[in-house]
């Protein structure tokens, strides 16, 4: 029955009405496993939107990481890779090295692209890779049960963080954006949010750039998300969507940090 | 006409990857096996491979992943450490099936340890050495001739089982000096089209995922039984071995790689003193020619078996025989070469204290 009904709410009877927002096609018709609110959705769902409307579904390789969204290749429809803990931006630099002609992007989220794969992170940005780098900052680790991550804010708590973060217990909140837009091998690093709309739309066109500037071969694409996770965070998505404003964004200014010359 | 040339083992092994086809090469440098690496920045670039010294082994065994997922035909090679920091990536690799060509030149260790020869990555190679129940197809090459061989016959069987297939030499086959000839092969005879890949999706068929993620346990049960089956038809069908003065042996000797080489001289020079001895050398580690050796050990007086490591694929002939014929063991560690005198040695040693037993009749 419920079933039915979530069916009934997800395609309504339209019938003499107008259609003006769907779902692209290449987000397959899958049920999302994310929790109600988290930033993953929307995320996958603007990619995907960006990948329709440039008609590259066909000559896009994604590479999906572990962590929440390590089931991105059951959502994003175009061949996906899923990389071991870290190595998204690895196999990405390979695949897109074997074939150039694709456009190809690693999905990313802190604990993957920042603590165990920071190595992975820089020298695929240093080298220049022509690829793009979606990086989910969420300042925890969602997928392991909310432990601290290296983006995780100080006195933020976390599961092994119960107090706080503190410099003592876990140093400085890493801000692996600003460090990568130091390195020349970059083409554009931005920083968006998904918390409202607007934020939304201005995400959507930070990808689109970055796709036409793959295109281009201008080198790496770097494109953070200030997410949230409502469940790692205990709070509700609203209370999560103001926390991350009045938290995050003082310490994860959204805004480019480096684009073409 | 064959192409004969004068080369390292690892120069050799390159010089083949090149002709075999190898599409792209992702590695980091570590003793004794960079001329790999160096020889194919230089030739290999020139004629056309993609090679990338990547920041670790981590990244190379990942890049290998990304690459083979795309459908090219890809290696890495490494030494020792390198091979140990690239677990993780080889047990995703064998769970997704991707096939591609591993080359450990096994030195000393554990540890840092030394740059010199050994045969202690044998366990690690052979049985796992990543997390889950995976193989690698292992080859045991001996000469320099065999460095390159091997790679033409690596990436065929990898393409055949999609399967990673790894070589696994030592350090003095990686650097040793030989004459070896190039055979004919041309890769567009052996290229397998590959439906799998990640190549971007035309809109007439649903996306390719290359995945090693299974939530379900059953799901992940069937994938395992999956992988079982494959690795059962690779033991049956890809077993390779050498015998050497086995006709009329009583005694054997069991070893691969450079320490047969040795051992085999050692057995002449027991053969010039009256012992009857012959020497079993597996070619693939695995699958381990286990047969052969189980039908040979009931007429045998003695096994004797000899590696550069504490003993390791002795406990393999000992699963083989299950206690046919009495099995010994010889081994030099941590970087040490035996001496072919100190196999004659060990196996007098052997002939002198095994109790001889009635022959049974086949
Ligand atoms: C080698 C390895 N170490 C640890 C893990 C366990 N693990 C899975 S996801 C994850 C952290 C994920 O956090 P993040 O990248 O921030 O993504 P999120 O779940 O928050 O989206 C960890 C530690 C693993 N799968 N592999
Ligand atoms: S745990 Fe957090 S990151 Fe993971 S799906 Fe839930 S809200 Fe999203």
């Amino acid at each position: 029955m419920a079933q039915e009904i979530m069916e009934e709410m997800i395609t309504p009877d339209v019938e003499g009405m107008e259609c003006v927002y769907q779902r692209p096609e290449t987000l397959l018709d899958a049920r999302f496993h994310y929790c109600p609110g988290c930033g993953h959705s929307v995320v996958h769902r603007v990619l995907m939107e960006v990948i329709q409307e440039l008609a590259i579904t066909e000559k896009t390789v994604g590479v999906a990481p572990v962590g929440c969204s390590v089931f991105a290749d059951r959502y994003m429809g175009v061949d996906m890779q899923g990389a071991a803990h870290g190595r998204a931006s690895a196999v990405a630099t390979a695949v897109k090295r074997i074939l150039p002609d694709r456009y190809v992007f690693s999905y990313q989220g802190d604990g993957d692209l920042a603590a165990i794969g920071t190595a992975e992170t820089i020298h695929t940005c240093n080298r220049g890779e022509n690829i793009l780098i979606v990086f989910i900052n969420n300042a925890i680790y969602g997928m392991t049960g909310g432990q601290m991550a290296p983006t995780t804010l100080l006195g933020m708590k976390t599961s092994t963080t119960p107090t706080g973060r503190t410099l003592e217990i876990g140093g400085h909140p890493l801000k692996i954006t600003e460090l990568v837009a130091q390195l020349p091998g970059v083409a554009y690093v931005t920083r968006q949010s998904v918390h409202t709309p607007n934020a939304v739309r201005q995400l959507k066109k930070a990808l689109t750039k970055s796709f036409q500037y793959q295109k281009e071969v201008r080198g790496t694409c770097f494109v953070e998300v200030v997410s949230n996770c409502p469940s790692g965070w205990k709070m509700t998505p609203l209370q999560a969507n103001a926390w991350l404003v009045e938290n995050m964004f003082p310490l994860y200014p959204p805004g480019d940090l480096r684009t073409p010359q | 006409m064959a192409d004969i040339r004068l080369m390292k083992g690892n120069e050799a092994l390159a010089e083949a990857a090149i002709r075999a086809g190898c599409q792209a090469y992702f590695g980091y440098p570590i003793t004794p096996q960079s001329e790999v690496l160096e020889y194919l920045a230089n030739e290999g670039r020139k004629r056309g491979m993609i090679v990338l010294q990547a920041e670790s082994e981590v990244a190379s065994i990942n890049m290998v992943y990304g690459a083979a997922g795309a459908g090219a035909r890809v290696m890495t090679s490494s030494s020792s450490p390198g091979i140990s920091l690239m677990m993780e990536g080889i047990s995703y690799i064998a769970c997704a099936e991707l096939p591609c060509l591993l080359v450990n030149v096994n030195r000393g260790g554990p540890g840092l340890g030394t740059i010199q020869p050994s045969q202690g990555d044998y366990f690690q190679a052979v049985k796992g050495g990543g997390h889950g129940d995976y193989r690698l197809i292992v080859l045991a090459p001996s000469s320099v001739q065999e460095m390159a061989d091997f790679v033409y016959d690596a990436f065929d069987l990898a393409d055949k089982y999609r399967n990673p297939v790894m070589i696994l030499a030592d350090g003095a086959l990686g650097q040793m000096m030989e004459k070896v000839a190039f055979r004919e092969y041309d890769p567009k005879d052996h290229m397998m089209v590959k439906p799998w890949a990640t190549t971007g999706k035309p809109s007439t068929r649903p996306p390719n995922v290359i995945t090693t993620l299974h939530m379900l346990p059953e799901q992940m049960e069937e994938v395992n039984r999956r992988l079982q089956a494959k690795y059962a038809g690779i033991q049956q069908q890809e077993v390779r071995y050498e015998l050497l003065d086995a006709e009329d042996a009583e005694y054997l000797v069991v070893a691969y790689g450079l320490a047969a080489r040795i051992a085999h001289r050692g057995i002449q020079l027991a053969r010039a003193r009256g012992h009857k001895v012959g020497l079993l050398r597996p070619i693939t580690l695995f699958p381990y020619p286990e047969k052969v050796l189980k039908s040979m050990a009931k007429r045998l007086q003695g096994i004797l078996v000899v590696e550069m490591n504490a003993g390791q694929m002795v406990e393999d002939v000992r699963l083989a025989v299950e206690g046919r014929a009495p099995v010994q063991f010889y081994g030099r560690m941590g970087g040490i070469i035996p001496s072919p005198d100190e196999v004659t040695e060990a196996l007098e040693k052997m002939i002198t204290t095994t109790v001889t037993h009635p022959v049974e009749a086949d």
